[in-house]
């Protein structure tokens, strides 16, 4: 897996609390991708930053309608497109 | 349809999400009637039960899953029993998959994988309530005719709906048609699972049902394909690889994501037409002002070292008065029975009071703190709040191979590491379970507090340090967070040797938080008191009664004397043999005696040094503790010289803090890893752990001058 992201591209890890995006593409090894992709994380798909655990991580996310927990290193396997706050 | 292998009855499977109340349901169509499967290899449970006031059918519970894409052999359990490959199990005539409504999209993903199974699929749409409490709004007629399958809304908890469910599901069972699988996969797809199911009949391996080869081809290297590549070898691995090449129009990259994609832009579909969303943002519900609480970072953690101190204190101090009754009535029914004629007062009369009884009692004291232990933690999980515990305690844990979810195993085994160990179950990571199987006796249990108490009041003086600190406190607390400080590198070392695998992901759902139901917990408390009692009981009594035998013999009973027969018995050989390996701690070989015969459990070693060093009954713990101040060597160069001084007898308080001296733990060890490996490593770890630290302590001890 690619290690060093693009700067225009951002991941899941890089939102803030309460700040959406839509996921672009799983960048992680296959066992954790299958793991996201059946809990819903496909391509297209919103997800919304919930909250980080008091020592920062790991992180709480939104995705469709339902409350996922996730650490940090996995989240910045995850590449979105930040949404622009309505 | 095949029916159940019984003449005359069916069998239904329950399947759905974790957290979609599934146990519930199955409580109630099944009148709380569960009984747990134990079935080798794995370490999940499969409920059984009879469907209430409809004879003749049998209900399955499987474990909770996502989806059935196994990639271990325990997630590979609810795919065996849903294709009929498990000889203890029948074939299930229907499925019905628990739904959780206010979470439709990702509750169906399961809901499609099942439908393709050619077996009657229903949907119970549960927690409606739920779902209508944030304004969700299902048209389930609609969600029925586009699946094509019966679709009967509950809220189980309140025991609605389930009356429908018993009826559709006789219905489902009388007609006994599978439905249509609902999402299309590209004909090359189809192609493809036809030709390896070919290929592999044609390398030796016939019948693979369709949905193996699906199953194989779409979750790389799970289950499926491991268990083939087992079976035929590398010839069947290049076949799973040429097939997979042809599986997917657009290449073998497309083939990873193709099923999540398919099933997905399937349910988006559906939950389009039958789901009608409140517009703007998602409504704010308690249960998020809840979690906003709860996961703060300072009531957060105030609210969580709260708990987790009530949790701690309550297996501590409420389980100790009766596991203090256990143990003085098991005391008096050995008294008393010591007292009866019949049994004479020979071997039989010893096996009585001294295996059987003390043996007997040895596992019922435990039962109280497990039956606390299992209330709490049943009521914590079904609440929801501890999977906020591990989400908050996850950072902490990580970096020695563990996770948020070990936390609770740990803190359990504080009190005692047996219903910790069989906390470590829920665990789902295997690597994660197993390390917490291996550290968690080092965490200083309520069966180490009489040795500690003994030996500090004995030979620590009772003096304040810093002003404000007793000595004897302090030292009583060192011997606590020796545990937790040598756990941790522990810990790191098992995860970086045994462990090549890479870490599982940390993705855990985090449910809405409802309240516990009361019967759920009893039930379970229940459930978890008498599979310990049954399973452990059995193997725990036996030790006990060797260690007994070892303890009697060959003297017998030609000897009164309880000391002298302890000597020469055939443990007191293996002590004398030991002397030489505990001399350099500075111990005689009496007290290696005592530490072989506390191999049932830790505590047994005060009485047995008590019967060594020949103190009568009427001076009690109290007076052991006087005496082995005046107890001296008998022989050899330090002839004379009293054997328990500060450094020895420290040695001896950090050795039971490290050693495994519980044939409970190891018994529980053994049942939870279904191998005796993982029992013989934690013993021979902790032992040697144990010898070393002793010997490193007295030795420092002396060095100060001690």
């Amino acid at each position: 897996m690619n290690m060093k992201p693009a700067k225009a591209i951002a991941s899941l890890a890089d939102l803030a609390v309460g700040q959406r995006g839509i996921i672009r593409s799983l960048q992680c090894a296959i066992p954790l991708m299958q793991r996201l992709l059946e809990m819903g994380f496909t391509r297209g798909a919103s997800v919304q930053v919930v909250r980080f655990a008091p020592l920062g991580d790991p992180m709480e996310v939104r995705v469709r309608g339902y409350y996922l927990s996730l650490r940090r290193a996995e989240a910045r396997q995850i590449r979105i497109d930040p949404e622009t706050r309505p | 349809m095949t029916r159940g292998s019984d003449a005359g009855t069916h069998c239904v499977a329950l399947l759905g999400n974790p957290n979609t109340g599934k146990t519930t349901v199955f409580n109630k169509l099944t009148g709380y009637q569960a009984r747990t499967g134990n079935y080798p290899g794995v370490t999940v449970d499969v409920l059984k039960g009879d469907l209430k006031d409809v004879p003749g059918v049998q209900v399955i519970d499987l474990p909770g899953t996502y989806s059935l894409a196994a990639r271990s052999p325990d997630e590979m359990i609810a795919v065996d029993v849903l294709l009929g490959h498990r000889p203890d199990i029948p074939k299930p005539d229907a499925v019905v998959v628990v739904v959780d409504a206010a979470n439709l999209e990702r509750n169906l993903y399961l809901v499609t994988q099942t439908m393709e199974l050619g077996i009657p699929t229903l949907v119970a749409l549960n927690m409606i309530d739920t779902a209508k409490s944030r304004l969700l709004a299902i048209n389930m007629r609609k969600l029925a005719r586009i699946l094509g399958i019966p679709v009967i809304p509950c809220v189980a908890n309140q025991d609605k709906g389930t009356t429908r469910l018993k009826v559709a599901i006789q219905k489902a069972l009388d007609r006994g048609v599978p439905p249509e699988p609902p999402c299309r996969f590209p004909t090359s797809m189809h192609a493809a699972e036809g030709r390896l199911r070919e290929d592999l009949a044609a390398a030796g391996i016939p019948d693979v049902p369709e949905i193996v080869c699906r199953r194989t081809l779409l979750d790389f290297g799970g289950e499926a394909e491991q268990r083939l590549v087992k079976a035929g070898g590398y010839k069947v691995e290049s076949l799973i690889q040429h097939a997979r090449e042809t599986a997917c129009p657009e290449g073998n990259g497309a083939l990873y994501s193709l099923e999540a994609e398919t099933r997905y832009a399937y349910i988006d579909g559906v939950s389009a037409a039958v789901l009608e969303r409140p517009p703007g943002n998602p409504r704010v519900t308690a249960s998020d002002r809840i979690d906003h609480v709860l996961t703060h970072r300072l009531f957060g953690t105030g609210v969580f070292v709260l708990v987790m101190g009530m949790v701690f204190v309550s297996i501590f101090e409420w389980a100790a008065p009766v596991m203090h009754s256990v143990d003085s009535g098991f005391a008096s029914l050995g008294s008393w029975v010591h007292t009866w004629g019949f049994l004479g007062s020979g071997a039989l009369k010893s096996l009585v009071v001294d295996g059987v009884i003390a043996g007997v009692g040895a596992i019922l004291i435990f039962l109280p703190q497990i039956l606390i232990l299992f209330g709490f933690i049943t009521i914590l999980e079904d609440c929801g709040y501890m999977a906020r515990v591990a989400f908050l305690m996850d950072r902490l844990l990580r970096w020695c191979g563990l996770s948020g979810k070990s936390f609770i195993p740990m803190l359990s085994s504080f009190a005692c590491a047996v219903p910790g160990l069989m906390a470590a179950r829920t665990l789902e990571s295997r690597q994660e379970r197993l390390v917490t199987n291996l550290v968690s006796p080092l965490m200083s249990c309520s069966a180490r507090i009489p040795i500690y108490a003994i030996l500090i009041s004995a030979f620590i003086p009772s003096v304040m340090i810093f002003g404000f600190l007793n000595l004897q406190a302090f030292v009583f607390t060192c011997m606590y967070f020796l545990g937790i400080a040598v756990a941790i590198p522990v810990a790191w070392i098992f995860k970086k040797t045994l462990f090549k695998e890479q870490a599982r992901p940390f993705l855990m759902e985090l449910p809405p938080y409802k309240i516990p139901s009361l019967r759920i917990v009893l039930a379970r408390m229940v459930e978890r008191g008498t599979s310990f009692l049954k399973t452990a009981g059995t193997l725990i009594l036996a030790a006990t009664i060797i260690v007994w035998a070892l303890s009697y013999w060959p003297s017998g009973s030609s000897t009164e004397d309880a000391s002298t027969r302890v000597q020469n018995s055939y443990l007191g050989t293996m002590g004398k043999v030991l002397e030489p390996v505990v001399e350099p701690i500075g111990w005689d070989w009496k007290v290696g005696v005592a530490i072989l015969a506390s191999f049932p459990a830790r505590e047994v070693v005060i009485s047995s040094l008590g019967v060594i060093y020949n103190v009568g009954e009427e001076e009690g713990a109290g007076g052991l503790g006087a005496k082995l101040k005046n107890v001296r060597f008998e022989s050899g160069a330090r002839k004379g010289q009293p054997v328990f001084t500060l450094a020895s007898a420290l040695a001896l308080m950090v050795f039971f803090a490290l050693c495994c001296q519980c044939a409970s733990t190891l018994v529980v060890t053994w049942r939870e890893t279904k191998s005796w490996f993982w029992p013989a490593l934690t013993f021979t770890y902790m032992t040697l752990l144990a010898y070393f630290g002793a010997l490193g302590t007295a030795c420092l001890v002396r060095w100060f001058g001690g």
